[in-house]
C-alpha cells in the first residue's frame, strides 16, 4: 500500500448531506471486473445531470473531496473507495462518514478526516468561491492547512495513522498474532465447541 | 459495575489489543456471497490461505435471478455465481448453490439455518449483516478488504463503539409491524443517529416481538449509522434456535443455553446514550424523501426542508402521502421476506387483486417452501402478484429487477437512496402489509382500513 504522508493538493468540494455509496457508485457498475476501472463510473447518476464539481477543469486534478454529514453512508461496498481512489482522490474531509466507508478508507491508503460541520462548511464555500485552491494535510501532524494560513487539528486512530504513515498491510500486522489467534481458537475448542465445528 | 450485551461479547473475543484502543477480535461466523468476489482476489493475489473456511457458510444473493435461473444470459452475472462457487470449492466453504433449497439471501439462511447464534461475532460483505444481531450477537457489514481479512486470519482490527439502547415501551397497535417500529425509529435519532455507536434495542414492545420482527429491526440499524445493532436472547431466541441444523444439540445445547442466558445486559450496565419511544404512538410509516430518516406516519403531509429529496421524489410540501400513485409493489429484501412477512401479505391480498406489477421475492428457497405448504403462493397468484425465485432482487436491483426511470415503488426493502433500485426510481420504504395494501390499491394507503373487520 501506498504510505499517505502529506498531501498538497487541489481540494473539491461536494455540498451534499448523506451521499451514500450507491451515489459515488452505482450498483449497477460493481458487476464489472476492477480492472474495468471504476473511477469512470464514480459519482455516475450526479454527473449525467452536468455541471459536476470534479467535471470543472479547476477541479480536475483534485486529491481532496470536502463533503458533508455522513458522506459514504450506506453499504459495505468497498468499489465506493475503489472508485474514489481510482479517480486520484487520497483524503475525503466531512462532518462524518458512513462507519464502513470510513474503515474501508483506511485499507486503501486513502485518508478520512473528520472536522466540526461549521469549519467544514466554511471550507467548502472557500473552495467553491476560490475553484483549485489547494489545501495540505499533513497526517503526522494531524492538521489540514488552509490556503489563508489557518490549521485545523484532526483526530485519527493511532493503529490506523500507523498503517498509513508506514503503508503497512492489516493482514501481515495480524499475522504477528498467530500465535494469540491459535490459542484463542485452542480455548474456542475446549470451551465452547459448537462454536468452533459448526 | 455492570456491562452491556455488547461489551460481554466483545471481552470474549478479544484475541489482542493493538495500539489506540484496537482490539483483535476472534470472528466466529462469516456469510460470504455472489458479491464477495474482491476478497478471493485480493487473496490469491497476495497468495494467502483461508484460515477457517469451516466457519463460513455462502449462498448467492446480490445477483441471482429471480425469473429463470437455468439461463442466465448476462455473462458477467453468471461469471458471479461461477466465481463463487469455484471460490467455495477451492476453499473447501460449504456452499448452497441456485438449484439448492437452502439459498437464499445470507441474512435470511443465516438465522434460519441456525448458523447465528447468541454470543458469537458474526460478518459479511454487506452492510446489513447488523440484522444477526437480532440474536443477541455482535454482526456488522464489513469491506472487501476486512472479508480478505477474515479469510486470511479469522481476525479482524476493531474499535470497541459506543453504546446507544433504544428503550421501546408499551405495545405496537394492530397492523403495526416491526418495520413501522424501525422506521419510526430511525426517524427520531436520524440517518447518522446510530454512527459510532452499537444499537441495543430493549423495552417491553421488542421482547414480545418474534425472532423474524426482531431480524427486521436489527437490519436497518445500519440505516441509522449505526454499524451493528442487537437484541438480548431470551426464551423466543432460543425457541428458534432449537432444532436448527447448525445449532448445537443434545450436551453442546444445554452448555450453550446457560452460556447465553448470561449474555443479557447487566441491570447494573451503563450506556453512553439512551433513547426512550413509547411503542402504542407508532402508526404504519411510509417514506417520502430518499434517506430512510424521511419516514412520516402514513397520514402526514410531506413535508419541506429537503428540496433534493423532494425534487427526486417528484413531490411538493403539503401533498398528501396517503392516496399517492404508486407505479409497482416490491415485496422482499434481508429486511422483510420471511414466512411471517408473507402471511401479512396474503392476508392483505386474499380476495383482492393487484392493480399494479407486484413481485414477492421470498427470502430463501425454504421460505418459499415453506410458504407453499401453506397455500400462500396461491393466494399471491390469484390476487395477480408475481411469485418469484428467492434473492435480493429489487432492492439492490444488481440482477436486474429494476424499477423504471421517474416511477414510484412501495417497497418493504431498506433503502431508498436516489437510484437505488435503478436509475431515478423513486422508493417508497413500508411494511409488508403497507405494500401490499399498495398492490390492491395503486397507491399509498393505510393498511389498517384494508383489515377493519
Amino acid at each position: 500500500m501506498e504510505p499517505f504522508t502529506r498531501l498538497e493538493a487541489v481540494a473539491a468540494p461536494l455540498d451534499i448531506a448523506n451521499v451514500d455509496t450507491d451515489r459515488i457508485i452505482p450498483a449497477r457498475f460493481l458487476r464489472l471486473p476492477r480492472s474495468a476501472g471504476y473511477h469512470n463510473y464514480l459519482f455516475h447518476d450526479l454527473r449525467e445531470a452536468g455541471g459536476f464539481v470534479l467535471d470543472d477543469p479547476a477541479y480536475r486534478s483534485a486529491k481532496i473531496l470536502v463533503a458533508a454529514e455522513n458522506f459514504g453512508c450506506g453499504s459495505s461496498r468497498e468499489g465506493a473507495v475503489w472508485a474514489l481512489a481510482g479517480a486520484g482522490l487520497r483524503a475525503w474531509i466531512a462532518p462524518s462518514f458512513g462507519d464502513i466507508f470510513f474503515e474501508n478508507s483506511f485499507k486503501n491508503g486513502a485518508l478520512p478526516v473528520i472536522l466540526p460541520a461549521p469549519r467544514v462548511r466554511q471550507i467548502r464555500q472557500l473552495l467553491a468561491a476560490r475553484p483549485g485552491t489547494k489545501l495540505v494535510i499533513d497526517l503526522a501532524a494531524q492538521t489540514v492547512a488552509l490556503p489563508e494560513g489557518s490549521l485545523e487539528h484532526f483526530e485519527v486512530d493511532p493503529f490506523r495513522k500507523e498503517c498509513l504513515l508506514k503503508g503497512w498491510d492489516e493482514i501481515d500486522l495480524t499475522l504477528q498474532h498467530e500465535a494469540a489467534i491459535a490459542a484463542y481458537e485452542a480455548r474456542q475448542r475446549s470451551e465452547t465447541p459448537w462454536l468452533a465445528k459448526p | 459495575m455492570g456491562r452491556t450485551l455488547y461489551e460481554k461479547i466483545w471481552a470474549a473475543h478479544e484475541v489482542a489489543c493493538g495500539p489506540g484502543g484496537r482490539s483483535l477480535l476472534y470472528v466466529d461466523r462469516h456469510l460470504i456471497h455472489d458479491g464477495s468476489f474482491h476478497a478471493f482476489e485480493a487473496l490469491s493475489h497476495a497468495g494467502r490461505k483461508l484460515r477457517r473456511p469451516d466457519l463460513c457458510l455462502a449462498t448467492p444473493d446480490h445477483y441471482v435471478p429471480t425469473r429463470d435461473r437455468l439461463n442466465i444470459p448476462d455473462p458477467q452475472v453468471r461469471g458471479k455465481m461461477e466465481s463463487l462457487l469455484a471460490n467455495a470449492s477451492a476453499g473447501g466453504i460449504r456452499h448452497f448453490s441456485m438449484d439448492d433449497a437452502r439459498q437464499g439471501i445470507v441474512h435470511v439462511v443465516g438465522p434460519e439455518q441456525g448458523f447465528t447464534q447468541p454470543g458469537v461475532t458474526l460478518v459479511c460483505g454487506d452492510s446489513h449483516t447488523s440484522t444477526h444481531g437480532a440474536f443477541g450477537a455482535i454482526a456488522f457489514g464489513i469491506g472487501a478488504s476486512e472479508v480478505a481479512q477474515v479469510l486470511a486470519t479469522q481476525t479482524l482490527w476493531a474499535r470497541r463503539a459506543k453504546t446507544l439502547r433504544i428503550n421501546v415501551s408499551g405495545t405496537l397497535a394492530p397492523g403495526i409491524a416491526s418495520k413501522d417500529l424501525i422506521l419510526a425509529i430511525i426517524a427520531r435519532i436520524g440517518a447518522a443517529g446510530g454512527a459510532g455507536h452499537a444499537l441495543e434495542y430493549a423495552g417491553s414492545a421488542i421482547r414480545a416481538l418474534s425472532m423474524e420482527a426482531r431480524l427486521t429491526i436489527c437490519n436497518m440499524s445500519i440505516e441509522a449509522g449505526a454499524r451493528c445493532g442487537m437484541i438480548a436472547p431470551d426464551d423466543t431466541t432460543y425457541a428458534y434456535l432449537a432444532g436448527r441444523p447448525f445449532a448445537p444439540a443434545g450436551a453442546d445445547w444445554d452448555r450453550a443455553l446457560s452460556r447465553w442466558r448470561e449474555l443479557p445486559t447487566d441491570a447494573d450496565a451503563r450506556f453512553d446514550r439512551e433513547v426512550d419511544l413509547e411503542a402504542g404512538a407508532i402508526a404504519p410509516m411510509v417514506t417520502w424523501g430518499t434517506s430512510p430518516e424521511d419516514a412520516l406516519a402514513v397520514s402526514a403531509l410531506v413535508p419541506e426542508g429537503k428540496p433534493d429529496a423532494l425534487k427526486y421524489m417528484g413531490l411538493e410540501p403539503g401533498q398528501r402521502l396517503e392516496g399517492l400513485a404508486m407505479d409497482r409493489v416490491f415485496i422482499g429484501s434481508c429486511t422483510n421476506s420471511r414466512l411471517e412477512d408473507l402471511r401479512v401479505v396474503a392476508a392483505v391480498v386474499k380476495g383482492r387483486k393487484a392493480v399494479i406489477p407486484s413481485m414477492v421475492v421470498p427470502g430463501s428457497g425454504l421460505v418459499k417452501k415453506a410458504a407453499e405448504a401453506e397455500g400462500l403462493d396461491k393466494v399471491f397468484r390469484e390476487a395477480g402478484l408475481e411469485w418469484l425465485e428467492p434473492g435480493c432482487s429489487m432492492c439492490v436491483g444488481m440482477n436486474g429487477d429494476l424499477v423504471d426511470a421517474g416511477k414510484r415503488c412501495a417497497s418493504t426493502s431498506n433503502r431508498n437512496f436516489e437510484g437505488r433500485q435503478g436509475k431515478g426510481a423513486r422508493t417508497h420504504l413500508m411494511s409488508p402489509a403497507m405494500a401490499a395494501a399498495a398492490a390492491v390499491t395503486g397507491c399509498i394507503t393505510d393498511v389498517r382500513k384494508l383489515l377493519a373487520p
